[in-house]
């Protein structure tokens, strides 16, 4: 047998009556919701972990402390040679980068316009993209000879292929909606690609420009370790080839840890702000 | 005849897959006059999108012709504006009034100040000016429909057309929409193709429908509708009814023919 119920209609509680609708959280709460406050943690961690591995183990030629790594830091620093071994390194890099890139681009336009070209994207980068770019070197310097023209070739080569994967296959997968959208208000040809393709497939392009970076920076070093001889100035990898042979050991992991600071910079501030600009922004990455 | 706007004759559509030739739409025949709510209904699969896309050149036919005003269509463009039935369809890194003002932009109908004043004009009729600076992620389903319609409406073209634009709706988000669209069509008398499969929404939007018989879509009626759907003194059957049943009757005939 069912029960009886009774119907019935309820006005909707407003106002204050409600309770908590939205409040502000504690401050401890919201460090540990950063990112950056859990990570520095995490740093500090580490920093104390290799001060108490180096004094334990008490030799400044294997592995010097943390505290002797940081003095020799500061000296680099404050003597200015490390600002310009950064800035050599980082012209070179940035000079690598803006060539790989604009040849990527180039060639996922011409990949995406044209069947051929889809082709020649293919074969390029099924050829290309498995060659290590520091197996490019000896080869760079008898062509360009020692300097930057070999270190440039190099790095265009490690950021190129990548990059132009990376785009053509964020252009391909641009929805069919967005497409027809784009033909209808009549966009054809390079203004098509650069208002619809290119902002549509930016999650992809993104990642490709962060991976072109991380083989830029990685191949950048190695080829300065094998090569900065020739020029009076040389860039990061140079300066900690250059320290090894004078066994300034503590040097050599200051250069190290400029190495590693500046692809944390760029990963964590410069492409972290890009993301939060625009793909994140426009909710197209989470 | 002057009164013509879109002239569809003897349109057959085919897909070439992989291992298929499918048609879509064999022969079908239909004028649009001005400020029509011309309404294509048939089931599933029967050609619809198809024909639609056709009219915005997305696909040739491989027979019959397609006029617009006269002139015969060849290309794609912005005097013939799709609204699709994909919440995608807004640029996902444009705001709402940029997505408006790009298209009046891209298609070079107007620049600067005016293309934005015309914008925030479309995006009050749908009632979201106070959203104009929001990204389309922020919005909801039936919200990124109004902004469709809004940029298809400021671009003026002269035909609207509209793919389920609503299919994706809840019930009640659906006919609030299909009341402003009314509303709307009644400010300016726009013409509009539209595209559904539910027969209330065909009696209530159009004022003349297009029935559509199954595979390969061919055209099975052409009926008015004055939106009321009140039973006919005469055979004392609603507009919906009689629509029901000739979709029926297919339905009937091809269990029966096997
Ligand atoms: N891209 C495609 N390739 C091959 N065949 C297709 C393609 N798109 C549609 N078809 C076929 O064409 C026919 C008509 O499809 P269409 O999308 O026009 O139907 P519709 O009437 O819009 O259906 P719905 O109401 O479900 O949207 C279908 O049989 C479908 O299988
Ligand atoms: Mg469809």
């Amino acid at each position: 047998m069912a029960l009886e119920r009774n119907e019935f209609i309820r006005r909707s509680v407003v106002g204050k009556a409600t309770g908590v609708v939205q409040k502000p959280l504690g401050a401890w709460e919201r460090l540990y919701g950063q990112a950056w406050a859990r990570k520095l943690f995490l740093l500090v961690l580490l920093g104390i972990v290799w001060e108490a591995y180096g004094l334990y183990l008490g030799n400044e030629l294997l592995f010097p402390t943390f505290g002797a790594t940081m003095k020799a830091l500061w000296d680099a620093v404050a003597s200015g040679e490390m600002a310009s071994r950064m800035a050599v390194s980082l012209k070179v890099l940035l000079i690598g980068y803006s060539i790989g890139v604009a040849l990527a681009a180039l060639l996922a336009t011409t990949a995406i316009t044209t069947r051929i070209g889809t082709d020649l994207l293919e074969t390029l980068t099924s050829m290309f993209n498995p060659l290590p770019a520091i197996a490019l070197l000896p080869l760079a310097l008898i062509w360009f000879g020692l300097g930057t023209g070999s270190i440039v070739f190099v790095l265009v080569h490690s950021v190129l292929w990548a990059v132009a994967l990376a785009t053509h296959s964020g252009f391909l997968s641009v929805s069919n909606t967005l497409r027809m959208v784009g033909r209808n208000y009549g966009l054809t040809g390079f203004r098509y690609v650069a208002k619809i393709l290119i902002p549509a497939a930016f999650p992809s392009i993104l990642a490709g420009l962060k991976i072109g970076w991380a083989f830029a920076w990685r191949t950048l070093i190695a080829a300065e370790l094998v090569f900065g001889v020739s020029s009076g100035s040389g860039g990061l990898g140079w300066f900690i080839y250059e320290n090894k042979n004078e066994l300034e050991i503590p040097s050599v992991f200051a250069g190290l840890l400029a190495v590693i600071a500046i692809g944390f910079v760029i990963e964590n501030v410069v492409f972290a702000t890009l993301e939060k600009a625009t793909v994140r922004k426009w909710g197209m990455q989470h | 005849m002057d009164d013509v706007l879109l002239d569809v004759r003897g349109v057959t559509l085919q897909y070439k897959t992989q291992e298929h030739l499918v048609t879509a739409t064999f022969r079908v025949d239909f004028q649009v006059h001005r400020s029509d709510r011309f309404v294509l209904l048939g089931p599933s699969g029967c050609g619809k999108s198809t024909l639609l896309k056709a009219v915005g050149w997305y696909l040739r036919p491989v027979e019959g012709e397609i006029r617009l005003k006269g002139r015969v269509v060849d290309r794609a463009g912005p005097d013939r504006v799709m609204v699709f039935q994909e919440f995608d369809q807004l640029l996902p890194w444009k705001t709402v009034k940029e997505n408006v003002v790009f298209a009046l932009k891209a298609s070079r109908r107007l620049a600067g100040r005016e293309a934005v004043d015309r914008a925030m004009h479309y995006i009050e009729k749908v009632n979201l000016t106070s959203f104009a600076d929001s990204y389309p992620h922020t919005l909801s389903g039936g919200m990124k429909q109004r902004v469709a319609i809004a940029r298809g409406m400021a671009m003026e073209p002269d035909i609207l057309l509209m793919d389920e634009p609503f299919a994706a709706l809840d019930a009640l988000t659906r006919r609030k929409m299909q009341d402003e669209l009314l509303q709307l069509w009644e400010g300016t008398r726009f013409t509009v193709l539209f595209v559904t499969h539910s027969i209330p929404e065909a009696v209530t939007i159009g004022n003349r429908i297009l029935l559509l018989s199954p595979h390969p879509g061919q055209v099975k009626a052409e009926l008015n509708s004055n939106g009321q759907d009140e039973p006919d003194p005469t055979t004392g059957k609603t507009l919906s009814r009689r629509i029901h049943e000739m979709l029926f009757e297919d339905e009937v005939e091809e269990a029966i023919g096997g």
